[in-house]
């Protein structure tokens, strides 16, 4: 009897510990992967902090990236290298804002219409072919713009070739999250408006959007982070220029580009660090921001 | 069908072999012809999926909306087929309200209570905007609760604030008829209590019609009841009598919760 007693308690005692060995097991393993998976994050932007601090300051943004003898003279001597990225803070901007205002309005009605028609064959073709698109690899998009807008348009590098390329690729993102945008929108909203005899265009433009409007800017906030950094397809039609650039009809110049002109050059190594802080930064407001959108409006 | 005692006068609304379809071949509601009585309550009830609300909805022509949904036979309004109206004109006279409270959330309550206009393009001066709030606000004893705060969004009221402000949506148009779909089904019970008593009072100035899964609120705020079954208008009569002594037995059954 004692001896079964013990036995019994024995088994009990041991039921109990795998439990307890196999929790332990898995939270440490759940910890150790979501460092893993955070640190990287960490340790670049410490590094980007570290190397590029010291080059941030106002001419960083108020003048153009410099000659390289002026650099090698400014290392030598121990000094910062002189000297901004001004042309590629405009020249991003003004690329991203044109690509913007190029893939907005379409991406949006595109939207509308896929929303609107769930299931006719057409809006599937389109919906597999906006999926299609966004796995297209940037370079061949660039590729595209520099066949059509470089040889075909322009007669040379230019700011609009490197817009439409960049306005390819935000097409599918701005199409996919206005349609997700607005089946999240309750049916009964619609037919709200439907029931105080509004017309059907004014129950879209003046119910749907506004009320999907945070998540519609959200969706163009993502779509813009994602090719703000685009450095491929630029490569191909922007190529470039150590000036600032308005003219759609110029080459341009854009951080990610000057990003690379800088890595092939010895003298500037300096200014990577800096560019990339700055374009890391950049991307990340914008990437805060659109969160910071689609949570107020599931909080509404 | 058996229809008793029911001689109503200049019906504000009527139907006659109103059927509706969702895919063409089977219909939801069947061969309908039924009168609506001015300045009274009408329940339509009977259990889930017997066609309550597509019958309600065909009265504004809310089908219309979803191009596969078929209609025919009519619906006249104070003699005027709806068919014949433009949506405007329609809905300013055919009020809606919804099983779920959905204020327009980007709204504030006053331009909620005045979407009806704003969101149709009609412009007037925003002393008459100002009239047509309050005296919508008031009709739905909103006007006490929610004055001070007017330009805060319509979705920071509760649920069944927001129901009375889509009541007032709908009486900001001065409609003839209002449609209400279950709607209460949504609220806890004083919120529901209020919608009632509410009910009974607009009843003196417009007349209303009401889908209910709730036999007791039938009982409590009707004058007159339908009762349908599998797209069928079962009976209809006078809520007091069909309730007391029902003329068919599947009314008698479902009134008697053997069913549904």
């Amino acid at each position: 009897m004692m001896k079964l007693n013990l036995a019994l308690n024995h088994k009990v005692g041991v039921e109990k510990n795998p439990r307890k060995v196999k929790n332990n097991i898995f939270t440490t393993l759940v910890i150790f992967f979501s460092v893993v998976t955070i640190s990287p994050i960490i340790l670049i932007i410490s590094k980007l902090i570290i190397k590029g601090a010291k080059q941030i300051n106002l001419s960083f943004f108020t003048e153009t990236a410099p000659d390289t003898f002026v650099a090698m003279t400014a290392i030598s001597n121990g000094e910062v290298i002189p000297g901004g990225i001004l042309n590629g803070i405009t020249g991003t901007l003004f690329m991203v804002i044109m690509a913007a205002l190029i893939a907005i309005p379409i991406g949006i009605l595109i939207g509308l219409y896929l929303y609107e028609n769930p299931n006719k064959i057409y809006a599937n073709i389109v919906r597999d072919i906006a999926d299609i698109l966004q796995g297209v690899p940037s370079i061949v998009l660039g590729l595209i713009a520099y066949i059509w807008i470089v040889k075909g348009l322009t007669n040379g590098y230019s700011a609009l070739a490197g817009s439409i390329s960049l306005s390819i690729m935000m097409l599918p993102l701005i199409l996919r999250s206005t349609e997700e945008t607005l089946k999240m929108i309750p049916i009964s909203l619609k037919e709200a408006a439907i029931a105080l005899g509004v017309p059907y265009h004014k129950v879209i433009f003046k119910v749907m959007i506004p009320t999907g409007f945070s998540g519609l800017s959200s969706g163009v906030l993502l779509a813009i982070s994602r090719v703000i950094g685009e450095t491929a397809p630029l490569m191909l039609t922007a190529l470039g220029s150590s000036v600032v650039n308005y003219h759609l009809d110029k080459p341009t110049s854009a951080v990610p580009l000057l990003i690379w002109e800088f890595y092939n050059d010895p003298n500037m190594v300096n200014l990577i660090w800096s560019s990339s802080l700055f374009l890391l930064g950049f991307i990340l407001t914008l990437n805060l921001l659109s969160k910071h959108i689609a949570s107020k409006r599931k909080a509404n | 069908m058996s229809i008793i005692n029911l001689n109503i006068k200049n019906p504000v609304l009527s139907l006659k072999d109103l059927s509706v379809s969702y895919d063409g071949e089977k219909l939801a509601i069947k061969k309908i012809n039924a009168e609506i009585k001015k300045n009274s309550i009408t329940a339509i009830m009977g259990p889930s999926g017997c066609g309550k609300s597509t019958l309600l909805r065909a009265l504004n022509r809310m089908h219309d909306l979803y191009p596969d949904i078929v209609t025919t036979g009519s619906v006249f309004l104070n003699g005027i087929d709806v068919v014949e109206m433009s949506n405007i004109d329609l809905r300013r006279k055919v009020g809606m309200v919804f099983q779920r409270p959905n204020p327009f959330p980007t709204m504030s309550i006053y331009d909620n209570v005045i979407a009806g206009y704003k969101l149709n393009g009609m412009k007037q001066k925003k002393s008459e905007r100002d009239e047509i709030v309050e005296k919508s606000l008031r009709d739905v004893t909103l006007w006490n609760e929610v004055k001070d705060s007017l330009q805060k969004k319509g979705t920071f009221l509760s649920g069944g604030q927001q129901q009375r402000l889509c009541i007032a949506r709908a009486l900001a148009f001065q409609p003839s008829v209002i449609l209400l779909d279950e709607p209460t089904s949504a609220l806890d019970p004083i919120a529901t209590a209020k919608v009632e008593e509410l009910l009974l009072n607009l009843k003196k100035k417009y007349t209303i019609v009401l889908v209910t899964h709730n036999m007791a609120q039938a009982a409590r705020v009707s004058n007159q009841s339908m009762f349908m079954y599998l797209g069928e208008l079962v009976e209809y009569g006078k809520t007091k009598e069909m309730f007391t002594n029902p003329t068919d037995k599947k009314t008698e059954e479902y009134l008697t919760g053997k069913f549904g």
